[in-house]
Protein backbone atom coordinates (compact mmCIF):
# COMPACT_ATOMS: atom_id res chain seq x y z
CA UNK A 1 0.00 0.00 0.00
CA UNK A 2 2.69 2.26 0.19
CA UNK A 3 2.03 3.40 -3.82
CA UNK A 4 0.91 6.86 -3.03
CA UNK A 5 4.21 8.65 -3.72
CA UNK A 6 4.49 8.04 -7.45
CA UNK A 7 0.86 9.26 -8.21
CA UNK A 8 2.12 12.60 -7.39
CA UNK A 9 4.64 12.61 -9.82
CA UNK A 10 2.46 10.71 -12.31
CA UNK A 11 0.60 13.76 -13.57
CA UNK A 12 3.99 15.50 -14.78
CA UNK A 13 5.58 12.63 -16.72
CA UNK A 14 4.16 9.84 -16.97
CA UNK A 15 6.57 8.08 -19.46
CA UNK A 16 9.30 8.29 -16.75
CA UNK A 17 7.17 7.46 -14.07
CA UNK A 18 6.11 4.28 -15.78
CA UNK A 19 9.82 3.32 -16.22
CA UNK A 20 11.02 3.98 -12.71
CA UNK A 21 8.15 1.97 -11.06
CA UNK A 22 6.89 -0.02 -13.82
CA UNK A 23 6.06 -3.19 -10.96
CA UNK A 24 2.96 -0.75 -10.25
CA UNK A 25 1.67 -0.58 -13.90
CA UNK A 26 2.57 -4.46 -14.23
CA UNK A 27 -0.42 -6.48 -15.15
CA UNK A 28 1.80 -9.53 -14.69
CA UNK A 29 2.63 -8.44 -10.62
CA UNK A 30 -0.73 -6.50 -9.84
CA UNK A 31 -2.80 -9.78 -9.75
CA UNK A 32 -0.96 -10.95 -6.90
CA UNK A 33 -0.59 -7.95 -4.82
CA UNK A 34 -4.71 -7.86 -5.39
CA UNK A 35 -4.84 -10.97 -3.84
CA UNK A 36 -2.54 -11.02 -1.18
CA UNK A 37 -4.42 -9.76 1.69
CA UNK A 38 -6.30 -13.53 0.62
CA UNK A 39 -3.34 -15.51 0.82
CA UNK A 40 -1.88 -13.96 3.89
CA UNK A 41 -5.38 -14.26 5.87
CA UNK A 42 -5.78 -18.04 4.06
CA UNK A 43 -2.48 -19.25 5.37
CA UNK A 44 -2.32 -17.36 9.11
CA UNK A 45 -5.68 -17.63 9.72
CA UNK A 46 -7.00 -20.67 8.02
CA UNK A 47 -4.17 -23.35 6.84
CA UNK A 48 -2.31 -22.75 9.77
CA UNK A 49 -4.75 -23.82 12.22
CA UNK A 50 -6.44 -26.54 10.56
CA UNK A 51 -3.62 -28.12 10.10
CA UNK A 52 -2.76 -27.49 13.83
CA UNK A 53 -5.94 -29.16 14.77
CA UNK A 54 -5.33 -32.21 13.23
CA UNK A 55 -1.61 -32.05 14.79
CA UNK A 56 -3.08 -31.24 18.12
CA UNK A 57 -5.89 -33.79 18.18
CA UNK A 58 -2.98 -36.29 18.30
CA UNK A 59 -1.41 -34.73 21.20
CA UNK A 60 -1.62 -34.29 24.67
CA UNK A 61 -1.34 -30.64 25.35
CA UNK A 62 0.03 -29.64 28.78
CA UNK A 63 1.13 -26.18 29.57
CA UNK A 64 4.82 -26.15 28.59
CA UNK A 65 4.75 -29.81 27.33
CA UNK A 66 3.36 -31.18 24.58
CA UNK A 67 3.17 -35.76 23.72
CA UNK A 68 1.74 -37.07 20.75
CA UNK A 69 -0.33 -39.62 22.41
CA UNK A 70 -1.45 -41.22 18.86
CA UNK A 71 -5.01 -42.06 18.34
CA UNK A 72 -6.09 -41.29 22.03
CA UNK A 73 -7.80 -38.63 21.77
CA UNK A 74 -9.88 -40.02 18.98
CA UNK A 75 -10.59 -42.93 21.20
CA UNK A 76 -11.05 -40.71 24.22
CA UNK A 77 -14.37 -39.47 21.98
CA UNK A 78 -16.51 -43.16 22.60
CA UNK A 79 -18.14 -41.82 25.28
CA UNK A 80 -21.97 -41.31 25.97
CA UNK A 81 -21.38 -37.32 26.23
CA UNK A 82 -19.86 -36.88 22.99
CA UNK A 83 -22.71 -39.42 21.55
CA UNK A 84 -25.12 -37.41 23.07
CA UNK A 85 -23.70 -33.98 21.49
CA UNK A 86 -24.03 -35.97 18.44
CA UNK A 87 -28.02 -36.68 18.16
CA UNK A 88 -28.80 -33.79 19.98
CA UNK A 89 -26.99 -31.74 16.98
CA UNK A 90 -27.82 -34.62 14.44
CA UNK A 91 -31.66 -33.88 15.80
CA UNK A 92 -31.57 -30.22 15.79
CA UNK A 93 -30.20 -29.92 11.90
CA UNK A 94 -32.80 -32.94 10.94
CA UNK A 95 -35.66 -30.54 12.31
CA UNK A 96 -34.81 -27.43 11.46
CA UNK A 97 -34.58 -28.74 7.82
CA UNK A 98 -37.73 -30.14 8.17
CA UNK A 99 -39.40 -26.97 9.07
CA UNK A 100 -36.45 -24.30 7.06
CA UNK A 101 -37.03 -25.70 3.65
CA UNK A 102 -40.67 -26.40 2.86
CA UNK A 103 -42.34 -23.54 4.93
CA UNK A 104 -40.06 -20.76 3.60
CA UNK A 105 -40.31 -22.36 0.64
CA UNK A 106 -44.01 -22.40 0.41
CA UNK A 107 -44.25 -19.00 1.27
CA UNK A 108 -41.63 -17.27 -0.83
CA UNK A 109 -44.70 -19.08 -3.72
CA UNK A 110 -47.29 -17.43 -2.00
CA UNK A 111 -45.54 -14.27 -1.25
CA UNK A 112 -44.15 -14.27 -5.45
CA UNK A 113 -48.25 -14.76 -6.29
CA UNK A 114 -50.28 -12.78 -8.55
CA UNK A 115 -52.71 -12.85 -5.22
CA UNK A 116 -50.58 -12.02 -2.69
CA UNK A 117 -50.97 -8.14 -1.15
CA UNK A 118 -48.16 -6.25 0.75
CA UNK A 119 -45.59 -8.72 -0.38
CA UNK A 120 -42.28 -5.77 0.58
CA UNK A 121 -44.31 -5.65 3.84
CA UNK A 122 -44.32 -9.33 4.88
CA UNK A 123 -40.97 -9.60 3.97
CA UNK A 124 -39.28 -7.56 5.81
CA UNK A 125 -41.52 -8.10 8.87
CA UNK A 126 -40.52 -11.75 8.51
CA UNK A 127 -36.96 -11.11 7.89
CA UNK A 128 -36.74 -8.66 10.87
CA UNK A 129 -36.00 -11.54 13.33
CA UNK A 130 -32.33 -12.41 11.42
CA UNK A 131 -31.66 -9.04 12.56
CA UNK A 132 -31.23 -10.02 16.01
CA UNK A 133 -28.06 -11.25 17.59
CA UNK A 134 -28.56 -15.28 18.75
CA UNK A 135 -27.61 -13.56 22.12
CA UNK A 136 -30.77 -11.15 22.40
CA UNK A 137 -33.11 -14.31 20.69
CA UNK A 138 -31.94 -16.68 23.07
CA UNK A 139 -32.38 -14.31 26.34
CA UNK A 140 -36.12 -13.67 25.12
CA UNK A 141 -36.60 -17.10 24.27
CA UNK A 142 -35.38 -18.45 27.56
CA UNK A 143 -37.86 -16.13 29.46
CA UNK A 144 -40.76 -17.43 26.95
CA UNK A 145 -39.99 -20.81 27.78
CA UNK A 146 -39.85 -20.28 31.48
CA UNK A 147 -40.69 -22.69 33.23
CA UNK A 148 -42.49 -20.48 35.85
CA UNK A 149 -46.57 -20.71 35.32
CA UNK A 150 -46.87 -17.05 34.16
CA UNK A 151 -44.02 -17.10 31.56
CA UNK A 152 -45.59 -16.92 28.03
CA UNK A 153 -45.60 -20.18 27.06
CA UNK A 154 -47.07 -22.19 30.19
CA UNK A 155 -49.89 -19.57 29.69
CA UNK A 156 -50.35 -20.04 26.69
CA UNK A 157 -50.59 -23.93 27.01
CA UNK A 158 -52.56 -24.17 30.22
CA UNK A 159 -55.49 -21.30 29.34
CA UNK A 160 -55.83 -24.74 26.62
CA UNK A 161 -56.15 -26.78 29.68
CA UNK A 162 -52.79 -28.55 29.66
CA UNK A 163 -50.20 -28.92 32.57
CA UNK A 164 -47.75 -26.21 32.76
CA UNK A 165 -44.20 -27.60 31.62
CA UNK A 166 -40.53 -27.18 32.43
CA UNK A 167 -39.50 -26.48 29.07
CA UNK A 168 -35.89 -26.23 29.64
CA UNK A 169 -35.62 -29.09 31.72
CA UNK A 170 -36.71 -32.23 29.57
CA UNK A 171 -35.20 -33.69 26.71
CA UNK A 172 -37.94 -33.36 23.67
CA UNK A 173 -39.48 -30.08 24.83
CA UNK A 174 -35.52 -28.66 24.84
CA UNK A 175 -34.95 -29.60 21.36
CA UNK A 176 -39.08 -28.24 20.86
CA UNK A 177 -37.28 -25.13 22.08
CA UNK A 178 -34.17 -24.88 20.30
CA UNK A 179 -36.02 -25.47 16.63
CA UNK A 180 -38.83 -22.95 17.44
CA UNK A 181 -35.71 -20.59 18.40
CA UNK A 182 -34.04 -21.34 15.11
CA UNK A 183 -37.29 -20.85 13.13
CA UNK A 184 -37.98 -17.98 14.31
CA UNK A 185 -34.32 -16.30 13.58
CA UNK A 186 -34.18 -18.37 9.90
CA UNK A 187 -37.75 -18.53 8.28
CA UNK A 188 -37.13 -14.74 6.69
CA UNK A 189 -33.45 -15.78 5.34
CA UNK A 190 -34.61 -18.50 3.62
CA UNK A 191 -37.92 -16.75 2.63
CA UNK A 192 -35.39 -14.47 1.07
CA UNK A 193 -33.33 -17.32 -1.07
CA UNK A 194 -36.60 -18.87 -2.13
CA UNK A 195 -37.49 -15.88 -3.30
CA UNK A 196 -34.51 -14.56 -4.92
CA UNK A 197 -34.51 -18.37 -6.55
CA UNK A 198 -38.18 -17.49 -7.93
CA UNK A 199 -37.27 -14.40 -9.71
CA UNK A 200 -34.95 -16.44 -11.62
CA UNK A 201 -37.78 -18.43 -13.35
CA UNK A 202 -38.44 -17.42 -16.53
CA UNK A 203 -42.27 -15.93 -16.59
CA UNK A 204 -42.73 -17.85 -20.18
CA UNK A 205 -42.58 -21.34 -18.69
CA UNK A 206 -45.83 -20.65 -16.63
CA UNK A 207 -47.06 -19.06 -19.41
CA UNK A 208 -46.58 -22.02 -22.10
CA UNK A 209 -47.90 -24.11 -19.35
CA UNK A 210 -50.91 -22.37 -18.77
CA UNK A 211 -51.80 -22.40 -22.68
CA UNK A 212 -51.09 -26.21 -22.40
CA UNK A 213 -53.71 -26.29 -19.38
CA UNK A 214 -51.58 -27.21 -16.34
CA UNK A 215 -53.41 -26.67 -13.28
CA UNK A 216 -51.66 -24.64 -10.50
CA UNK A 217 -50.09 -28.42 -8.92
CA UNK A 218 -48.97 -29.05 -11.94
CA UNK A 219 -46.87 -25.96 -12.23
CA UNK A 220 -45.72 -26.25 -8.67
CA UNK A 221 -44.24 -29.44 -9.49
CA UNK A 222 -43.67 -29.63 -13.12
CA UNK A 223 -41.98 -26.04 -13.00
CA UNK A 224 -41.25 -24.19 -9.45
CA UNK A 225 -39.16 -27.17 -7.64
CA UNK A 226 -37.22 -28.81 -10.23
CA UNK A 227 -36.33 -25.01 -10.98
CA UNK A 228 -35.60 -23.96 -7.43
CA UNK A 229 -33.40 -26.73 -7.03
CA UNK A 230 -30.02 -24.82 -6.71
CA UNK A 231 -30.97 -22.57 -4.66
CA UNK A 232 -32.78 -25.29 -2.36
CA UNK A 233 -29.29 -27.19 -2.73
CA UNK A 234 -27.82 -24.36 -1.15
CA UNK A 235 -29.99 -23.22 1.49
CA UNK A 236 -29.88 -27.44 2.12
CA UNK A 237 -26.23 -26.89 2.70
CA UNK A 238 -25.96 -23.71 4.93
CA UNK A 239 -28.70 -25.47 6.98
CA UNK A 240 -26.59 -28.66 7.79
CA UNK A 241 -23.97 -26.12 8.16
CA UNK A 242 -25.43 -24.23 10.56
CA UNK A 243 -27.39 -26.82 12.38
CA UNK A 244 -23.82 -29.18 12.92
CA UNK A 245 -22.51 -26.42 14.48
CA UNK A 246 -25.36 -24.65 16.79
CA UNK A 247 -23.75 -23.15 19.91
CA UNK A 248 -24.70 -20.32 20.55
CA UNK A 249 -28.63 -20.81 21.16
CA UNK A 250 -27.91 -23.46 23.50
CA UNK A 251 -25.68 -21.09 25.55
CA UNK A 252 -28.04 -18.53 26.07
CA UNK A 253 -30.81 -21.03 26.91
CA UNK A 254 -28.64 -22.64 29.42
CA UNK A 255 -26.50 -20.04 31.44
CA UNK A 256 -23.16 -20.67 29.32
CA UNK A 257 -23.92 -24.43 28.05
CA UNK A 258 -24.75 -26.26 31.43
CA UNK A 259 -27.99 -27.64 30.44
CA UNK A 260 -29.23 -30.53 32.68
CA UNK A 261 -28.51 -33.61 31.50
CA UNK A 262 -26.72 -32.74 28.59
CA UNK A 263 -29.95 -32.37 26.96
CA UNK A 264 -28.62 -29.08 24.83
CA UNK A 265 -25.26 -29.48 25.03
CA UNK A 266 -24.25 -29.77 20.94
CA UNK A 267 -20.66 -31.03 19.16
CA UNK A 268 -19.39 -27.16 19.29
CA UNK A 269 -20.47 -27.30 22.76
CA UNK A 270 -18.47 -30.25 23.76
CA UNK A 271 -15.78 -28.63 21.90
CA UNK A 272 -15.65 -25.42 24.33
CA UNK A 273 -16.24 -27.02 27.27
CA UNK A 274 -13.18 -29.49 26.81
CA UNK A 275 -11.36 -27.54 24.90
CA UNK A 276 -11.81 -23.99 26.39
CA UNK A 277 -13.42 -24.74 29.54
CA UNK A 278 -11.14 -27.92 30.65
CA UNK A 279 -8.19 -26.68 28.90
CA UNK A 280 -8.16 -29.97 27.04
CA UNK A 281 -6.37 -28.91 23.61
CA UNK A 282 -6.02 -32.01 22.27
CA UNK A 283 -9.34 -33.53 22.81
CA UNK A 284 -11.10 -30.46 21.64
CA UNK A 285 -9.58 -30.48 18.41
CA UNK A 286 -10.29 -33.87 17.87
CA UNK A 287 -13.52 -32.91 18.30
CA UNK A 288 -13.37 -30.18 15.71
CA UNK A 289 -11.65 -32.73 13.30
CA UNK A 290 -14.53 -34.86 13.80
CA UNK A 291 -17.30 -32.31 13.05
CA UNK A 292 -15.08 -31.26 9.66
CA UNK A 293 -15.49 -35.14 8.33
CA UNK A 294 -19.03 -35.28 9.74
CA UNK A 295 -20.71 -31.67 8.17
CA UNK A 296 -17.62 -32.91 5.24
CA UNK A 297 -19.75 -36.57 4.72
CA UNK A 298 -22.84 -35.35 5.10
CA UNK A 299 -22.84 -32.94 2.60
CA UNK A 300 -21.21 -34.48 0.27
CA UNK A 301 -24.37 -37.52 0.83
CA UNK A 302 -26.46 -34.79 0.10
CA UNK A 303 -24.81 -33.46 -2.85
CA UNK A 304 -24.96 -36.98 -4.26
CA UNK A 305 -29.03 -37.38 -3.39
CA UNK A 306 -29.80 -34.70 -4.82
CA UNK A 307 -27.59 -35.46 -8.28
CA UNK A 308 -25.13 -32.62 -8.08
CA UNK A 309 -22.47 -34.19 -9.32
CA UNK A 310 -24.11 -36.44 -12.54
CA UNK A 311 -25.07 -33.02 -13.89
CA UNK A 312 -22.49 -30.52 -13.79
CA UNK A 313 -19.55 -32.08 -15.07
CA UNK B 1 -67.91 -17.10 -14.86
CA UNK B 2 -65.82 -14.08 -14.47
CA UNK B 3 -67.91 -12.78 -11.27
CA UNK B 4 -66.82 -16.27 -10.06
CA UNK B 5 -63.16 -15.72 -10.90
CA UNK B 6 -62.77 -12.93 -9.22
CA UNK B 7 -65.03 -14.00 -5.72
CA UNK B 8 -62.35 -17.33 -5.81
CA UNK B 9 -58.95 -14.88 -6.28
CA UNK B 10 -59.74 -12.09 -3.05
CA UNK B 11 -60.88 -15.73 -1.04
CA UNK B 12 -57.34 -16.91 -1.62
CA UNK B 13 -55.97 -13.56 -1.28
CA UNK B 14 -57.76 -13.14 2.03
CA UNK B 15 -56.18 -17.13 3.34
CA UNK B 16 -53.11 -16.21 1.54
CA UNK B 17 -52.67 -12.45 3.94
CA UNK B 18 -54.29 -14.55 7.23
CA UNK B 19 -51.53 -17.30 6.95
CA UNK B 20 -48.81 -14.47 6.61
CA UNK B 21 -50.66 -12.48 9.29
CA UNK B 22 -49.63 -15.70 11.63
CA UNK B 23 -46.06 -15.62 10.64
CA UNK B 24 -46.17 -12.06 11.10
CA UNK B 25 -46.96 -12.08 14.45
CA UNK B 26 -44.86 -15.23 14.93
CA UNK B 27 -42.03 -12.86 14.10
CA UNK B 28 -42.87 -9.93 15.87
CA UNK B 29 -44.43 -11.32 19.07
CA UNK B 30 -41.07 -12.23 20.91
CA UNK B 31 -39.58 -8.33 20.26
CA UNK B 32 -43.02 -6.91 21.77
CA UNK B 33 -42.62 -8.70 24.70
CA UNK B 34 -39.21 -8.27 25.16
CA UNK B 35 -40.10 -4.43 24.70
CA UNK B 36 -42.89 -4.99 27.17
CA UNK B 37 -40.37 -6.52 29.50
CA UNK B 38 -37.72 -4.00 28.90
CA UNK B 39 -40.42 -1.41 30.75
CA UNK B 40 -40.79 -3.47 33.82
CA UNK B 41 -38.78 -4.56 37.04
CA UNK B 42 -36.36 -7.72 37.24
CA UNK B 43 -38.51 -9.22 40.25
CA UNK B 44 -41.91 -9.28 37.96
CA UNK B 45 -40.09 -10.98 35.49
CA UNK B 46 -38.10 -13.87 37.56
CA UNK B 47 -41.87 -14.07 39.49
CA UNK B 48 -43.97 -14.69 36.44
CA UNK B 49 -41.04 -14.88 33.14
CA UNK B 50 -41.66 -12.86 30.01
CA UNK B 51 -45.56 -11.98 29.21
CA UNK B 52 -48.14 -9.60 27.88
CA UNK B 53 -49.36 -8.38 31.44
CA UNK B 54 -49.09 -4.31 31.10
CA UNK B 55 -49.79 -2.43 33.87
CA UNK B 56 -49.10 1.36 34.83
CA UNK B 57 -48.34 1.14 38.33
CA UNK B 58 -44.73 -1.01 37.90
CA UNK B 59 -44.36 0.51 34.31
CA UNK B 60 -40.56 2.41 34.27
CA UNK B 61 -37.68 3.52 32.52
CA UNK B 62 -35.66 2.72 35.33
CA UNK B 63 -33.93 -0.15 33.00
CA UNK B 64 -32.60 2.38 30.51
CA UNK B 65 -31.56 4.97 32.88
CA UNK B 66 -29.46 2.09 34.52
CA UNK B 67 -28.11 1.51 31.23
CA UNK B 68 -26.96 4.98 30.51
CA UNK B 69 -26.25 7.04 34.09
CA UNK B 70 -25.52 4.06 36.39
CA UNK B 71 -22.58 2.59 37.25
CA UNK B 72 -22.91 -0.19 34.08
CA UNK B 73 -20.56 -0.88 31.60
CA UNK B 74 -22.90 -0.89 29.10
CA UNK B 75 -21.78 2.40 26.98
CA UNK B 76 -18.35 1.02 27.45
CA UNK B 77 -19.32 -2.46 25.93
CA UNK B 78 -21.81 -0.08 23.09
CA UNK B 79 -18.63 2.04 22.54
CA UNK B 80 -16.11 -1.27 21.47
CA UNK B 81 -19.33 -2.74 19.49
CA UNK B 82 -19.34 0.34 17.61
CA UNK B 83 -15.38 0.71 17.19
CA UNK B 84 -15.35 -3.10 16.19
CA UNK B 85 -17.78 -3.34 13.98
CA UNK B 86 -16.45 -0.11 11.98
CA UNK B 87 -13.12 -1.00 11.99
CA UNK B 88 -14.24 -4.87 10.92
CA UNK B 89 -16.63 -3.39 8.01
CA UNK B 90 -13.90 -1.33 6.62
CA UNK B 91 -10.81 -3.45 6.59
CA UNK B 92 -13.34 -6.74 5.51
CA UNK B 93 -14.73 -4.30 2.64
CA UNK B 94 -11.25 -3.00 1.37
CA UNK B 95 -9.63 -6.38 1.66
CA UNK B 96 -12.23 -8.60 0.09
CA UNK B 97 -13.23 -6.09 -2.98
CA UNK B 98 -9.18 -5.83 -3.59
CA UNK B 99 -9.37 -10.00 -3.76
CA UNK B 100 -12.57 -10.10 -5.18
CA UNK B 101 -11.78 -7.43 -8.04
CA UNK B 102 -7.56 -9.37 -8.31
CA UNK B 103 -9.61 -12.74 -9.54
CA UNK B 104 -12.21 -11.32 -11.69
CA UNK B 105 -10.07 -8.32 -13.53
CA UNK B 106 -6.68 -10.59 -14.31
CA UNK B 107 -5.97 -14.08 -15.86
CA UNK B 108 -3.06 -15.28 -14.14
CA UNK B 109 -0.91 -18.49 -13.26
CA UNK B 110 -2.88 -19.09 -9.75
CA UNK B 111 -6.20 -17.42 -10.66
CA UNK B 112 -8.34 -20.81 -10.13
CA UNK B 113 -6.95 -22.29 -7.62
CA UNK B 114 -6.81 -19.13 -5.34
CA UNK B 115 -10.63 -19.09 -6.61
CA UNK B 116 -10.83 -22.51 -5.16
CA UNK B 117 -9.33 -21.67 -1.65
CA UNK B 118 -12.04 -19.16 -1.39
CA UNK B 119 -14.71 -21.46 -1.59
CA UNK B 120 -12.82 -24.31 0.66
CA UNK B 121 -12.78 -21.79 3.17
CA UNK B 122 -16.42 -20.68 3.00
CA UNK B 123 -17.06 -24.42 3.41
CA UNK B 124 -15.28 -24.93 6.16
CA UNK B 125 -17.23 -23.91 9.79
CA UNK B 126 -15.10 -21.70 11.87
CA UNK B 127 -16.07 -23.65 15.03
CA UNK B 128 -13.73 -26.27 13.96
CA UNK B 129 -10.51 -24.18 14.15
CA UNK B 130 -11.22 -21.68 17.19
CA UNK B 131 -9.02 -23.82 19.50
CA UNK B 132 -5.91 -23.50 17.00
CA UNK B 133 -6.70 -19.82 16.67
CA UNK B 134 -7.03 -19.20 19.72
CA UNK B 135 -3.77 -20.63 20.68
CA UNK B 136 -2.47 -18.67 17.52
CA UNK B 137 -3.66 -15.34 18.65
CA UNK B 138 -1.94 -15.97 22.42
CA UNK B 139 1.44 -16.37 20.75
CA UNK B 140 0.66 -12.98 18.37
CA UNK B 141 -0.08 -11.46 21.20
CA UNK B 142 -3.93 -10.79 20.04
CA UNK B 143 -5.88 -11.88 23.40
CA UNK B 144 -8.01 -8.99 24.68
CA UNK B 145 -7.56 -6.78 21.75
CA UNK B 146 -9.90 -5.77 19.01
CA UNK B 147 -7.70 -6.33 16.60
CA UNK B 148 -7.67 -10.51 17.87
CA UNK B 149 -11.43 -10.21 16.97
CA UNK B 150 -11.33 -8.29 13.81
CA UNK B 151 -8.10 -9.50 11.82
CA UNK B 152 -8.68 -13.18 12.14
CA UNK B 153 -11.88 -12.56 9.85
CA UNK B 154 -10.76 -9.93 7.96
CA UNK B 155 -10.58 -11.44 4.58
CA UNK B 156 -13.32 -12.96 4.50
CA UNK B 157 -14.45 -15.79 1.98
CA UNK B 158 -18.27 -14.79 1.35
CA UNK B 159 -17.41 -11.10 0.35
CA UNK B 160 -15.09 -12.08 -2.00
CA UNK B 161 -16.69 -14.57 -3.63
CA UNK B 162 -19.76 -11.45 -3.69
CA UNK B 163 -17.30 -9.21 -5.12
CA UNK B 164 -15.74 -10.95 -7.29
CA UNK B 165 -19.02 -12.03 -9.39
CA UNK B 166 -20.50 -8.33 -8.98
CA UNK B 167 -16.81 -7.25 -10.77
CA UNK B 168 -16.66 -9.21 -13.83
CA UNK B 169 -19.42 -7.97 -14.90
CA UNK B 170 -17.96 -4.47 -14.87
CA UNK B 171 -17.46 -2.82 -18.33
CA UNK B 172 -13.40 -3.47 -19.32
CA UNK B 173 -13.31 -0.07 -21.25
CA UNK B 174 -13.00 1.83 -18.36
CA UNK B 175 -9.97 -0.27 -17.47
CA UNK B 176 -8.51 0.27 -20.69
CA UNK B 177 -8.79 3.73 -20.87
CA UNK B 178 -7.49 4.26 -17.49
CA UNK B 179 -4.18 2.36 -18.16
CA UNK B 180 -3.62 4.23 -21.52
CA UNK B 181 -4.33 7.38 -19.43
CA UNK B 182 -0.69 6.27 -17.38
CA UNK B 183 -2.73 5.48 -14.11
CA UNK B 184 -1.56 2.80 -12.01
CA UNK B 185 -2.81 -0.79 -11.91
CA UNK B 186 -4.04 0.31 -8.18
CA UNK B 187 -4.71 3.82 -8.90
CA UNK B 188 -7.33 2.05 -11.32
CA UNK B 189 -9.07 -0.55 -9.11
CA UNK B 190 -9.36 2.33 -6.35
CA UNK B 191 -10.63 5.50 -8.24
CA UNK B 192 -12.11 4.13 -10.88
CA UNK B 193 -13.53 0.85 -10.60
CA UNK B 194 -13.99 1.26 -7.12
CA UNK B 195 -16.73 3.59 -7.38
CA UNK B 196 -18.50 1.77 -9.85
CA UNK B 197 -18.72 -1.41 -7.37
CA UNK B 198 -20.77 1.07 -5.05
CA UNK B 199 -23.85 -1.16 -5.13
CA UNK B 200 -21.75 -4.16 -3.73
CA UNK B 201 -20.26 -2.37 -1.25
CA UNK B 202 -23.46 -1.01 0.07
CA UNK B 203 -24.84 -4.89 0.13
CA UNK B 204 -21.80 -6.42 1.82
CA UNK B 205 -20.85 -3.55 4.74
CA UNK B 206 -24.89 -4.30 5.91
CA UNK B 207 -23.76 -7.91 5.75
CA UNK B 208 -20.38 -7.49 7.71
CA UNK B 209 -21.82 -5.13 9.56
CA UNK B 210 -24.19 -7.19 10.93
CA UNK B 211 -22.18 -9.87 11.66
CA UNK B 212 -19.41 -8.08 13.79
CA UNK B 213 -22.11 -6.36 15.48
CA UNK B 214 -24.00 -9.90 16.04
CA UNK B 215 -21.14 -11.96 16.09
CA UNK B 216 -20.46 -13.97 19.70
CA UNK B 217 -18.20 -17.23 19.37
CA UNK B 218 -15.20 -16.13 18.50
CA UNK B 219 -15.19 -12.11 20.58
CA UNK B 220 -16.27 -14.24 23.71
CA UNK B 221 -13.31 -16.45 23.68
CA UNK B 222 -10.70 -13.46 22.70
CA UNK B 223 -12.28 -11.06 25.30
CA UNK B 224 -11.41 -11.56 28.97
CA UNK B 225 -11.61 -8.38 30.78
CA UNK B 226 -15.39 -6.90 31.27
CA UNK B 227 -14.15 -3.37 29.91
CA UNK B 228 -13.30 -5.10 26.67
CA UNK B 229 -16.40 -7.15 25.73
CA UNK B 230 -19.04 -6.14 22.91
CA UNK B 231 -22.52 -5.83 23.55
CA UNK B 232 -23.72 -9.66 23.06
CA UNK B 233 -20.86 -11.05 24.95
CA UNK B 234 -21.48 -8.49 27.88
CA UNK B 235 -25.26 -9.18 28.01
CA UNK B 236 -24.19 -12.81 27.93
CA UNK B 237 -21.87 -11.80 31.44
CA UNK B 238 -25.31 -11.09 33.12
CA UNK B 239 -26.41 -14.39 33.10
CA UNK B 240 -24.26 -16.44 35.90
CA UNK B 241 -24.68 -19.70 37.96
CA UNK B 242 -25.55 -17.13 40.71
CA UNK B 243 -28.02 -15.22 39.41
CA UNK B 244 -29.08 -13.18 36.36
CA UNK B 245 -29.46 -9.42 35.90
CA UNK B 246 -32.61 -8.98 33.92
CA UNK B 247 -32.91 -5.30 34.85
CA UNK B 248 -29.88 -4.78 32.49
CA UNK B 249 -30.25 -7.68 30.05
CA UNK B 250 -33.65 -6.96 28.65
CA UNK B 251 -33.01 -3.44 28.35
CA UNK B 252 -29.55 -3.61 27.46
CA UNK B 253 -31.00 -6.01 24.37
CA UNK B 254 -33.81 -3.66 23.26
CA UNK B 255 -31.08 -1.09 22.97
CA UNK B 256 -27.97 -3.29 20.88
CA UNK B 257 -31.19 -3.94 18.46
CA UNK B 258 -32.03 -0.28 17.70
CA UNK B 259 -29.37 0.50 15.57
CA UNK B 260 -29.73 -2.83 13.17
CA UNK B 261 -33.35 -2.15 12.74
CA UNK B 262 -32.61 1.68 11.95
CA UNK B 263 -29.95 0.67 9.36
CA UNK B 264 -32.62 -1.98 7.87
CA UNK B 265 -35.90 0.28 7.92
CA UNK B 266 -33.87 3.01 5.70
CA UNK B 267 -31.61 0.51 3.69
CA UNK B 268 -33.83 -2.48 2.99
CA UNK B 269 -32.75 -3.07 -0.77
CA UNK B 270 -28.75 -3.63 -0.34
CA UNK B 271 -29.60 -5.59 3.14
CA UNK B 272 -31.72 -8.23 1.00
CA UNK B 273 -29.01 -8.44 -1.77
CA UNK B 274 -26.11 -8.92 0.70
CA UNK B 275 -28.12 -11.13 2.61
CA UNK B 276 -29.17 -13.57 -0.27
CA UNK B 277 -25.26 -12.98 -1.82
CA UNK B 278 -23.84 -16.25 -1.31
CA UNK B 279 -27.11 -17.98 -3.39
CA UNK B 280 -26.89 -15.95 -6.10
CA UNK B 281 -25.75 -18.20 -8.36
CA UNK B 282 -26.79 -21.29 -6.78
Amino acid sequence: MANHSPEAAKTVEPLKVAKKSSILYSQKVAPYFFVLPFILSFLIFFAYPVLSAINMSFQEVLPGQVKYIGLSNYRGLWNPTFLKAITNSSKYTLFSLLILIPIPLLLAVFLNSKMMVAKNFFRSTLFIPALTSVVVAGTIFRLTFGELEGSLMNTIITSFGFEKQRWLGKEHLAMFTLVTLAAWRWIGINLLYFMAGLQNIPKELYESAEIDGASKWHKFSWITIPLLKPITIYVFTISIYGGYSMFTESYMLWNGNRSPNDIGLTIVGYLYRNGLEQNNLGLGSAVGIALLVLTFIITIGQLKLFGMFKKEE
Amino acid sequence: MKTTEKHKWSMNTVLLLLLFIVFAVFALFPLVTLLIASFKPAQELMRFGLNLRISPDIFSFKNYTYLFTGNSLYLTWYKNSLVITAIFTVLCLFFSSMVGYGLAVYQFRFRNFIFALVLITMMVPIEIIILPLYKLSINLNLINSIWGVILPFAAAPLPIFFFRQYASCLPKDFLDAARVDGTTEFGTFFRIMMPLMAPAFSSMAILQALFAWNNFLWPLIVLRTTEQLTIPIGLATLLTPYGNNFDMLISGAVVAIVPILLVFLFFQKYFIEGMTAGGVKG
